[in-house]
């Protein structure tokens, strides 16, 4: 057997020997749940990732992580979801797993990486990430929450908007401003900061889906730790920008459409809603042609997505192609969702009640909370102005601040 | 997927300085302005044929190289970014196919060497309408005892009038058989279909044509296989022809300068670039995966085979009208190139099957 081979067979039998039964197929929304002894077997069986170092494997052990390669990391999830099993630790760490803990992984001291990662690969400490403010959306640079250095602790005053999790959050990874006379990307800083404290005050706001997944976040006379700064003084934005890349790394996982395990394909949902004609063809020839084309886009997306993969082996420099990933996982996430409410037609645009089937009315959750995927991590436009810049090499077309 | 070896990548480069050194588009021209029958030249053929380029997929026992098809589609790809005429993808990737796929030993023994040193040109002859439709095959082959009779007629049959010898698609009873037919057999005869594309095609008309039992080289499966082998390959020398496209529409965003600035920093045409871009390394995944799904004899070549011949086939068709349109002027000029990559574009469209008919075969793939 390879080495991987092993490793396969001892992830599995260790999830084996440790995956709650109760737990299984169940998704991760049981972190809410009222019953006790689900609410037990969850919280046991996020002990023992932690213990394991599977909430953020890929991580050194020192930090909480198990010291995984990419390859090992996916087999890790590859059997999880062979057993019904999950990883709820990048869930209830927020914005952690995903981008503050790279960030500080890459950019902290010492003291800092002891001192924050291993609560975020346990999932006990869960962070929000303020930087857009009301007048610094896909402009970041032009944002104005101030920060002054006072004694031990910078004296952060301003507002920070669309800030998701805030309300839930511990701790906070927030873009200041340090330096007003500066030019607009210079005087920058990234400084980290526990949420609960008197200076920080925290308004959720509702979503077209229901939800309020995000806040309006105050910071009036908030306090930050000079030792949690995040990189130098003043060079906060080359840490942003890390940061962002490891927010649309995380994003360019398109969902095949239909998805894995027992969820029927999006092609056999059709077949159920619409029906087929006497040659098994949907009887829908427009919708047949359309859902025809977004299955080829997804099978597209994952195709490249393993080729960059492949081609990235053995290579510092990621290859021009991820650049699109993106674009392309938000248009498919976003056409999967309107096609599937065409599909079920009216059955597709219930709110609420018991006329429409959990499937039903989960799609029209996804579909209105999918509408920001081309909104957050670089809107659709700023993503083809990187394109268009950074990888074509033609001229900047956004006026520099 | 796996990325490219270093022996691809090599071999790349190689074709890629051979193509634009010796053969690129302005040959093609010369070429068009030439009115040689054949639509190539024999010194372009020979040289491909010296390279060992017409033994990439032949097996070595029968004088070939046999490294497979994706290294083939490296070669196509760069062939396609110059319109690099020849007869090598009809007879050394498609024909052999067939050979290899359907043949019997003797059959290889007997035409793959000649394949590999050029002195046969196969190509297969399988439209009969206006659209590729390989379901429904009216030409006959009647039994006569000790082989066939052949009677009816092929259309766009690619290098038609170079092929030495044709590979036939024929319905016998109710079955179809594919057909070893000399070019020169009796009652074979053949006219120049004058394309958009200047390259060779014909009508080719089969009038009581006889051939021996042992002509047959597989049935409907193998041409199923035979084209799902040349849509993957098509599709490499279309994205090939594609990305010159790209090429040279990015070259001009960065020079042609209007209103005092280069027009490339317009923000409506860095997007569209942009765009177009994404496609480009979309459909590339798309055209790497089926080749290589051919080489690792995968289960689903033919749903690859038409996610890549439909998905580079929408690329090359909205790439190659910006082309145009982003040159302006120049791009609707016959001194420019941009209307060659246009018109050979529309044609490599339609041949094996469009992007409508791969979408609906995709469909019916998937169950739907
Ligand atoms: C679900 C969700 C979660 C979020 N979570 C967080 C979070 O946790 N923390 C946080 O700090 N922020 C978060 N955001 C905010 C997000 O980063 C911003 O919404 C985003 O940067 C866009 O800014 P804006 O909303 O002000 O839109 P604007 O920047 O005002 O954009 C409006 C429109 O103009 C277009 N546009 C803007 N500039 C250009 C240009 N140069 N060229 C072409 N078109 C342009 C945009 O594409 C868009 O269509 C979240 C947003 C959403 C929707």
């Amino acid at each position: 057997m390879s080495d991987l081979e092993t490793f396969r067979a001892e992830t599995k039998a260790w999830i084996e020997d440790n995956f709650p039964a109760s737990l299984k197929g169940s998704s991760m929304g049981l972190e809410g749940e009222s019953d006790e002894s689900a609410k037990a077997d969850f919280e046991s069986w996020r002990q023992r990732l932690a213990e394991k170092g599977w909430g953020a494997p890929t991580w050194p052990t020192e930090y909480g992580g198990a010291g995984a390669s990419d390859p090992e990391a996916k087999i890790i999830s590859q059997e999880m979801a062979k057993q019904g099993a999950f990883n709820p630790i990048p869930l209830m760490a927020g914005m952690g797993v995903t981008m503050v803990g790279p960030t500080v992984l890459e950019y902290g001291t010492e003291e800092q990486k002891q001192k924050h990662l291993r609560g975020i690969a346990s999932g006990e400490v869960r962070w929000c990430l303020g930087l857009s403010e009301p007048n610094a959306g896909s402009d970041l640079a032009s944002l104005q929450t101030k920060a002054e250095a006072d004694g031990d602790t910078f004296k952060i005053n301003g507002q920070k908007i669309w800030t998701s999790g805030a309300d839930i959050s511990q701790w906070c990874g927030a873009l200041v401003r340090t330096d007003s006379n500066a030019k607009k990307r210079d005087g920058i800083s990234f400084v980290m900061l526990p949420m609960d404290q008197d200076g920080v005050r925290t308004k959720p706001i509702q979503l077209i889906s229901g939800v309020s997944p995000f806040c309006e976040t105050f910071f009036d006379d908030a306090r930050a730790e000079k030792s949690d700064l995040l990189g130098p003084l003043n060079e906060g934005w080359s840490v942003v920008k890390r940061l962002l890349q490891h927010e649309r790394q995380s994003q360019t996982q398109a969902r095949p459409a239909g998805g894995g395990g027992s969820k029927p394909t999006l092609q056999e949902v059709a077949k159920g809603y619409v029906g087929t004609d006497e040659s098994g063809a949907l009887a829908d020839t427009d919708l047949r042609n359309r859902l025809t084309h977004h299955l080829m886009d997804s099978q597209a997306h994952s195709l490249t997505t393993s080729r960059i993969t492949a081609e990235a082996r053995g290579q510092v420099k990621v290859s021009a192609a991820a650049s699109i990933l993106k674009n392309s996982a938000t248009r498919i996430a976003q056409g999967k969702a309107e096609l599937t409410m065409e599909i079920m037609g009216s059955q597709g645009i219930g709110w609420d009640g018991d006329n429409f089937s959990s499937e039903e009315l989960d799609n029209v959750r996804e579909w209105l909370w999918g509408k920001a995927i081309s909104i957050y991590g670089g809107s659709y436009e700023v993503q083809n102005n990187i394109i268009s810049k950074n990888i074509l090499g033609l001229p900047e077309n956004t006026q520099k601040g | 997927m796996a990325a490219l070896t270093e022996e691809q990548s090599m071999l790349r480069d190689q074709a890629k300085s051979w193509v634009t050194e010796q053969f690129p588009v302005q040959k093609f021209r010369e070429m068009r302005d030439s009115g040689v029958v054949a639509r190539f030249t024999p010194e372009t053929w020979q040289g491909m044929i010296e390279m060992g380029w017409t033994g990439i997929l032949v097996p070595e026992q029968y004088g070939g190289s046999g490294l497979g098809y994706l290294t083939f589609g490296v070669v196509l790809e760069e062939i396609g970014r110059q319109l690099t005429a020849s007869p090598l993808f009809a007879s050394a990737y498609v024909g052999a196919t067939a050979v290899m796929l359907g043949g019997s030993d003797d059959q290889k023994q007997a035409i793959l060497p000649k394949v590999v040193d050029g002195s046969v040109i196969l190509t297969l002859a399988v439209d009969e309408g206006p659209r590729h439709d390989p379901a429904k095959i009216a030409l006959k082959a009647e039994s006569t005892g000790s082989g066939y009779q052949l009677s009816g007629n092929k259309t766009f049959v690619v290098e038609g009038m170079a092929a030495t010898d044709f590979i036939v698609a024929a319905s016998i009873d109710d079955d179809v058989k594919l057909l070893h037919v000399p070019a020169s057999a009796d009652g074979v005869s053949r006219e120049a279909m004058s394309m958009v594309d200047s390259r060779g095609y014909a009508n080719v008309h089969f009038d009581g044509v006889e051939v021996g039992a042992e002509a047959v080289m597989g049935d409907a499966a193998v041409l199923e296989q035979v084209l799902d082998c040349a849509r993957a390959g098509i599709g490499a020398e279309m994205l090939g022809t594609a990305s010159q496209a790209f090429d040279m529409t990015l070259d001009y965003l960065k020079t042609r300068v209007q209103f005092g600035q280069v027009i490339g920093s317009f923000q409506a045409l860095g997007h569209r670039a942009a765009e177009l871009f994404g496609q480009m390394e979309l459909s590339r995944s798309c055209m790497e995966a089926a080749l290589q799904g051919i080489d690792a004899d995968a289960d689903d070549v033919s749903e690859l085979a038409s996610l890549s011949k439909a998905k580079v086939g929408d690329f090359i068709h909205e790439m190659s009208n910006q082309l145009i349109q982003i040159h302006g002027g120049i791009g609707m000029t016959d001194e420019f190139d941009a209307g060659f990559y246009l018109k050979r574009a529309r044609v490599l469209e339609a041949a094996y099957g469009n992007q409508a008919f791969h979408r609906d075969r995709y469909a019916r793939l998937l169950g739907f």
